[in-house]
């Protein structure tokens, strides 16, 4: 039978990593995803055993994470847009060792401390790195409390795949709403032994090491290298999206997270208006459904990206769109979350009235 | 002395060998240490401590940024590099999802006693059921001579080149002395490798600490008050004359907090 309830995302997340089985979790408070570590600790060790343990800080859960995730237990960490910043060293040191484990942004309205509102600025800083380095984690963006709950297992699942960071990044609203989700069941926790991973040296086998150091740049660059393929390969596998009412379409919003939910409102209200408009929903970010998008520039008269930021998604869908088609923006900042009839107004004074 | 001075000099013949090196916990390898540095003998005994305590398959080291980041060439033992500061993070977060393993942080004065001074501090106040060994040598050795929280008042370095200046930059940090304080800080120590007696000392603490460990009693820390002759600028016999009769007065030795509460 279904097991449904009524959840904020942030505890509807933190019960599905209970329920699949999550070994441990670091983190500190920070609103407005706070509740993740509440949650955690109010279940999660007398129904499971898991770890949970509340860190002096982001800079320590980060490397509480590594330290554990180099075992190759699965552990994750939560946080919001000024505590992801200070993690970005620890996270680039788990992509260059490539371990798996799952990290959580609740984005909040920034730069400096912001606000405590919904946000998409940290876009750039998930998708195209955000610490030093080449690297990228895999990012998913949910776009309902139900997608908060199942993106914990879908994130473990790819980060172990490919041993490599990924980051759910939803935002503040999300974190906070409350809608009606189905819960899986609990699964038992298992450990495997993955090989590479520092457990204590197997019998008769040297060492094993984690570690994002090579001073030999020869051997630095082909560490890079074989990262840089990894990536390929997650871009040419992992590709998510979501398609709602862009058969017909002569107009496309491209939007993630809750603003996708917030253009698909948009297009019906054009629709009802007689104007034909879809939506694409990028569910992973990276890697970015470059394709689908190109496909639909030589289909279309253009474009309508909105964000929760200045303007930040719009760059990857303009290099997927290369010109073949208007690509307008409409964004709010600051923590405000903009409704489907200033959307809407966007489109028809930016886009419908400017393509006439 | 060459490699092949000493053999044809024949130093290294079996009948002068007091005690065999580790075999199975440490690599047969020369180490990038400096000729006369600390390190090697903090290794080596920490890996006998290892192999006769029949650990070697049961222990996960932590080395953090700074010349013994490269601790696992030398120590053959599951190990994680670690950010600059972050050993105990990363060894809490190892402990904690394998608490039937021994872990242990292996750090310099720069990576515990400035910029992981928080991780540091809490660490231990978590109680954490971890050693932490922090060599301490008054400089930052890896990146070239540049002053430490711990270098003396007055010594020189590339960054105090007139000599530590307090009034400019505050006094040496006794990161040890802070610790010994914490309630959840079960045995802290500070020792050094700069005599053969003191080399057994410290062998010792490490010993006592991993069984404390076995014990699950709580945090161990044991300081060995080091050399550093290359940026130090001196030779090796210098430098741990240096480490006698300025490093040790400032720093002394003994312990500052032991399970019986006796302070040595």
């Amino acid at each position: 039978m279904k097991e449904l309830k009524l959840m904020k995302g942030n505890e509807a997340l933190a019960e599905a990593a209970i329920r699949m089985g999550c070994d441990a979790y670091f983190g500190y408070p920070i609103t407005p995803q706070s509740e993740v570590l509440e949650y955690l600790s109010r279940e999660a060790t007398k129904r499971t055993g898991m770890v949970v343990l509340q860190a002096e800080s982001e800079v320590a859960s980060i490397n509480m994470v590594y330290g554990a995730a180099g075992t190759g237990k699965k552990v994750f960490t939560s946080s919001s847009s000024p505590g992801i910043s200070l993690m970005q060293e620890g996270i680039s040191y788990i992509a260059c060792a490539e371990l798996p484990c799952l990290l959580v942004n609740v984005n909040r309205g920034g730069p400096g401390l912001g606000t405590i509102q919904p946000g998409q600025g940290d876009y750039f800083q998930s998708v195209k790195g955000g610490g030093h380095g080449d690297y990228k984690l895999i990012v998913l963006a949910p776009s309902t409390v139900q997608e908060m709950s199942d993106f914990v297992q879908e994130g473990f699942d790819l980060a172990f795949k490919y041993r490599n960071p990924v980051l759910i990044l939803a935002d503040g609203a999300l974190g906070q709403m409350m809608e009606k989700v189905e819960l899986s069941p609990q699964k038992e926790r298992t450990f495997e032994d993955l090989g590479w991973t520092t457990i204590g040296r197997r019998k008769g086998e040297d060492s094993k090491i984690v570690t994002s150091l090579n001073l030999k740049s020869e051997e630095m660059e082909k560490i890079n290298i074989h990262l840089q393929k990894k990536y390929k390969e997650i871009e040419k596998n992992e590709v998510k999206y979501e398609l709602i009412g862009c058969e017909d379409a002569d107009y496309i919003f491209v939007a993630f997270g809750l603003v996708a939910r917030l253009c698909t409102k948009a297009a019906e209200l054009a629709r009802e208006k007689g104007m034909k408009v879809g939506v694409i929903r990028p569910i992973t970010l990276f890697p970015f459904p470059t394709d689908i998008i190109r496909e639909y520039a030589s289909k279309i008269k253009g474009f309508m990206d909105v964000e929760m930021n200045a303007g930040q998604m719009i760059e990857d869908v303009r290099l997927s769109v290369e010109g073949r088609a208007p690509v307008e923006f409409y964004g709010r900042m600051g923590g405000i979350v903009p409704t489907p009839e200033e959307i809407l107004v966007a489109l028809e004074e930016k886009l419908i009235g400017g393509a006439k | 002395m060459s490699e092949k001075m000493i053999k044809d000099e024949g130093l290294c013949v079996k009948e002068n060998i007091v005690y065999a090196p580790p075999q199975d916990a440490m690599y047969d390898v020369s180490t990038h240490y400096c000729p006369g540095c600390g390190h090697g003998v903090a290794h080596r005994i920490l890996a006998e401590v290892i192999e006769e305590m029949g650990i070697t398959n049961d222990i996960i080291g932590v080395a953090p940024v700074g010349c013994s980041v490269l601790a696992y060439n030398y120590l053959n033992i599951d190990m994680t590099e670690a950010a600059h500061g972050r050993a105990t993070a990363v060894a809490t977060g190892i402990k904690r999802v394998l608490p039937d393993k021994y872990v242990f942080t292996y750090q310099g004065d720069g990576d515990l006693a400035a910029i992981g001074t928080g991780e540091t501090i809490h660490t231990v106040n978590r109680g954490e059921n971890i050693l932490i060994i922090f060599i301490n040598n008054g400089i930052y050795g890896m990146t070239g001579g540049q002053m430490a929280p711990t270098t003396l008042p007055g010594m020189k370095s590339t960054t105090s080149p007139f000599g530590r200046d307090v009034a400019h930059v505050g006094n040496p940090l006794k990161m040890t002395d802070l610790v010994a304080q914490l309630p959840s800080a079960y045995y802290v120590t500070r020792q050094s490798v700069h005599k053969p007696a003191n080399v057994r000392k410290t062998k010792k603490a490490i010993q006592k600490a991993l069984e404390y460990q076995k014990e699950g009693k709580g945090t161990c820390f044991i300081e060995i008050v080091s050399n550093c002759p290359s940026n130090w600028k001196m030779t090796p016999i210098e430098s741990n004359k240096f480490v006698e009769e300025s490093m040790i007065p400032f720093y002394p030795l003994g312990d500052l907090k032991t399970p019986n509460g006796k302070e040595g």
